[in-house]
């Protein structure tokens, strides 16, 4: 965590000028899927949401309300159907190098070693990659795979591998974190842990994250705001903020405020049978 | 009876860790060739039996003679140099024209319009019936006979490269554009890696075809080459040659075919099962 590395301006986030100012705004943002054999599915209906620089938003919601599609559409890598998506003030137009992702699935590419994987973002950046192998080391090193990084992916567990993945989407130090599940096939301990791992990046890199979960205690710990969807249409049903003082620690998912955010929460899906 | 052992005591033989595995493994192994000597065997046996002419049917010892004549004379040597330089040469080059085009082809939807369906009508063209032509165009000697070999190994590294191309997982492709990779980094990062374990495919299935090609245009006119002398040999009514020289051929084939399996392994470590690709023979 020590030697910084060089960003490089391509179209990187400026700072805010102005504060208070949203890094990210959603205006009316619809996302409709055409598909041969099942239609027109609306995965996405009329999304407003303004993220400020250095927030952590979580998402809940049940399974195919459009979590995923609305983070791709945030990476620049899925078309939008209408509405409006600015960053940093500008109409986004496609992938951005001051973003990180971390997707649902691994997606690691099985013929690179993890430590490979790991620099793939440095690699396709053109950064200096004496300094990223070095960053590289200390993220394994971080989610606990300091010995495994000359190993494939082939040989890990399912944990491992996602956690190879959220070493990628950190290898840049990007501003701008999107991360879809990240911990969804982590066991409970090594989950809490790199929950206080993430919140310790946020606040060092001054980053600003959107994750989306399907642990609603865990929704509620890391986030500043909690957004609720609901689906079919793909909406937003809630937005909360959550009044937990920071640095948050473990304690904190036995206090009676965090039981009244997490009982708020499932009020909306009790209705909906569940979410995930 | 410890002291005149020639094995170190510390050294435990393998085969008393598992005696019964052994020797099941070494059974599996001794059936096959055990099953090619009673075939042998029998073969002899049946045409002393029924006294077959030799020139209709050798006997087993008879082609083994051939070949040992064939090889000791220094008859073979010659032709088969050139009938394996054939059968490389004209490999590498269909392989490599195959490869091409099947990247041009599998990364433009313009090219496919275009160049695909001259490709596919002429892979429907038998290869055997334009080998004259192409004896007449290009002469008796080697050359002919690697472009004929060539025209056959080319196509199944074509159908392969371009279904392999298309194969890299949507993703992988979506993983590599978030973080803001360009089309050369994601053919290079991902479809062609994606891609290797179709053109392996691809390449098993044309060096065994590569052996045909050769053969068949020396068939149709040369001056040497284990084919070539394989029509002498049914010329002179020598038909433990024949036998002996094809079974020359098939030894080619099955080594060209280790190779390509060899290397496959080193290259594709990673990909734990076998590709479903196009076999385009
Ligand atoms: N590429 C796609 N093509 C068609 N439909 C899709 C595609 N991706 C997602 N969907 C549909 O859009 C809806 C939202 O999907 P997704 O964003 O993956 O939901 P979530 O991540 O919340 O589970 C689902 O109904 C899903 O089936
Ligand atoms: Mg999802």
């Amino acid at each position: 965590m020590t030697a910084p590395l060089s960003i490089q301006a391509g179209a990187s986030v400026p700072a805010p000028s102005r504060p208070g100012e949203a890094l990210v705004r959603i205006e009316a943002l619809e996302k409709i899927y055409s598909t041969r054999d099942r239609g027109n599915i609306h995965a996405l209906s009329d999304i407003h949401l303004d993220v400020a620089p250095g927030e952590f938003l979580t998402i809940v919601g049940p399974s195919g309300c459009g979590k995923s599609t609305l983070l791709k559409i945030l990476a620049g890598i899925l078309k939008k159907t209408s509405g409006q998506v600015r960053v940093a003030n500008a109409e986004l137009y496609g992938p951005n190098r001051d973003l990180g992702v971390v997707f649902q699935a691994p997606v690691l590419l099985p013929w690179k070693s993890v430590i490979d994987n790991v620099l793939v973002p440095a690699k396709v950046q053109k950064l200096d990659m004496g300094q990223a192998r070095t960053r590289a080391r200390e993220l394994l090193e971080m989610v606990g795979l300091s010995g495994f990084q000359d190993r494939y992916p082939g040989e890990l567990s399912g944990g491992m591998q996602q956690r190879v993945g959220i070493c990628r989407a950190l290898i840049h130090k990007p501003k701008f974190l999107l991360m879809d599940e990240p911990f969804g096939a982590l066991d409970a301990m090594t989950r809490e842990q790199m929950n206080l791992e993430l919140m310790r990046i946020w606040k060092e890199q001054e980053a600003t994250i959107l994750l989306v979960t399907h642990s609603i205690s865990e929704a509620v710990f890391l986030a500043d705001r909690v957004v609720v969807m609901s689906p079919r249409p793909g909406r937003i049903a809630e937005i909360m903020p959550v009044d937990l003082p920071r640095p948050r620690n473990l304690e904190m998912f036995n206090t009676p405020v965090f039981g009244k955010h997490v009982g708020a929460i499932r009020r909306h899906f009790q209705s909906e049978g569940g979410i995930d | 009876m410890a002291a005149t052992d020639t094995a170190p005591a510390a050294v435990p033989a393998p085969s008393t860790a598992d005696p019964v595995r052994a020797t099941r493994w070494s059974e599996s192994r001794a059936l096959s060739p055990l099953l090619l000597v009673a075939m042998l065997l029998l073969w002899e046996a049946l045409i002393h039996l029924f006294d077959v002419p030799a020139i209709v049917v050798p006997t087993p010892s008879a082609v083994a003679v051939a070949m040992w004549e064939g090889i000791a004379s220094g008859l073979f040597w010659p032709h088969f140099l050139v009938t394996l330089w054939e059968i490389i040469a004209g490999f590498g080059i269909g392989s490599v024209v195959g490869i091409a085009l099947g990247v041009l082809i599998g990364l433009s939807p313009l090219m496919e319009r275009l160049v695909y369906p001259y490709v596919v009508a002429f892979q429907t063209l038998p290869k055997v019936a334009i080998a004259p032509i192409i004896v007449i165009w290009f002469g008796y000697g080697i050359s002919s006979k690697i472009i004929i070999t060539a025209t056959i190994a080319f196509f199944p590294l074509l159908a392969n490269t371009i279904v392999g191309l298309r194969s890299a997982p949507r993703e992988q492709v979506e993983m590599l554009e978030a973080c803001t990779a360009n089309r050369w980094q994601i053919f290079r990062m991902i479809r062609l890696p994606q891609a290797l374990p179709y053109i392996f495919v691809g390449l098993d299935v044309a060096v065994v075809l590569s052996v045909i090609g050769a053969i068949v245009g020396e068939f149709v006119g040369a001056k040497a080459g284990l084919g070539y002398l394989i029509l002498q040999k049914n010329f002179s009514f020598d038909m433990a040659g024949v036998f002996a020289i094809l079974i020359i051929l098939s030894l080619i084939g099955v080594g060209l075919h280790l190779l390509v399996v060899a290397i496959q392994r080193r290259v594709l470590f990673w990909s734990e099962a076998h590709a479903n690709s196009v076999t385009g023979a």
